[in-house]
């Protein structure tokens, strides 16, 4: 491979560093959802993909069972598995080093590397590698900060800093309301779910308002 | 739900989702691109987290253990939204709906 391009380095290390940071709010989070400290850094290290991470300590937090949980947090993870598909091309691994990438195949390396294209291909893998190296050591070392400093506080959720959790939602979903479109879709889901929940168990409201997003992609005009 | 039966819940999830993951991520470096090219399904995939995580927002937001429950999150995540509309980093974002919930929490 040839040299690694400035440009490319650079981006690759600042997102790494942004969104690790975000692993402090995951740590707290997990810890304040009844998650001990292993457990938290177990889902970084091992589930290592954000969105299902806060799902599966969201879910479980509010009292909802295992199967719940999983569930959403696979549906969360299917995006993974189309960025797989855009840069198997791209990558052409085999064995171990496949098995590698498929870990560190998230929304940040993949984005990185599409973000290269007009540097050519070897830009593309230096960004894909770089990124999801970048942003597997510093997820995985912010979580144990958040992790540890939620644990220092005794038990977080007698301070009443439960807001988090929510908040740490929005922030997730926020960039992705694009138009009137999607904020029409996010609004029916939140009331759907609110309705649902204490008419069925734990979680499956959750998972109910997949079904909404099934109805609104097949009605949309491309 | 007793502590024994919540520990092995976690477990479960921890392991299961962990799988899963990896799996879907695996598969998808696995299967030609050719065979995930419908327009519909791609669209309706981008919109899955968009029902997930605003169904996740809602319910952690304003309901506890199936009841429906007012309490500091609700303001917390409103200063979350104030913050998101300022395009405050996702940090403060986080942290400004803590503070706000603990505050509430601690003197109302």
């Amino acid at each position: 491979m040839s040299r690694v391009l400035r440009t490319t380095a650079t981006q690759s290390l600042s997102v790494s560093f942004t969104v690790g940071l975000y692993g402090t709010a995951f740590g707290a989070a997990g810890i304040a959802a009844g998650f001990s400290i292993v457990q938290v850094c177990l889902l970084s290290l091992l589930t290592f993909s954000g969105a299902s991470q806060f799902a599966v300590v969201g879910v479980i937090g509010a009292g909802g069972s295992a199967i719940s949980a999983i569930t959403t947090a696979s549906l969360l993870g299917i995006r993974n598995g189309l960025y797989g598909l855009r840069m198997a091309p791209i990558l052409q691994l085999r064995g171990i080093k496949k098995v590698i990438a498929a870990q560190v195949t998230i929304d940040e390396s993949t984005g990185v590397a599409i973000g290269q294209e007009e540097h050519g291909l070897d830009a593309m893998k230096h960004g894909f590698w770089l990124t999801g190296f970048g942003v597997y050591i510093f997820w995985n070392l912010f979580t144990l900060l958040g992790a540890l400093g939620a644990q220092a506080m005794g038990n977080p959720s007698a301070w009443g800093l439960d807001a988090a959790v929510p908040a740490a939602f929005l922030g997730l979903v926020w960039p992705r309301l694009l138009g009137r479109f999607e904020r029409a879709l996010a609004v029916s889901a939140i009331t759907l779910a609110i309705l649902l929940s204490p008419l069925i168990s734990a979680g499956l409201p959750i998972i109910a308002t997949t079904l909404l997003a099934v109805l609104f992609g097949w009605k949309a005009r491309s | 739900m007793s502590q024994q039966i919540a520990a092995q819940a976690m477990w479960i999830a921890i392991i299961g989702t962990s799988a899963i993951a990896f799996a879907l991520k695996y598969l998808g470096h696995s299967i030609p691109e050719r065979f995930v090219t419908n327009p519909r399904a791609l669209r309706i995939n981008t919109l899955i987290p968009i029902a997930l995580l605003s169904a996740l927002v809602g319910v952690q937001t304003i309901t506890d253990t199936g009841k429906w429950i007012v309490d500091q999150r609700l303001a917390g995540v409103a200063v979350a939204l104030i913050a998101l509309a300022l395009k405050a980093p996702y940090f403060v974002v986080v942290i400004s709906a803590a503070v706000t919930s603990a505050i509430l929490y601690r003197f109302i």
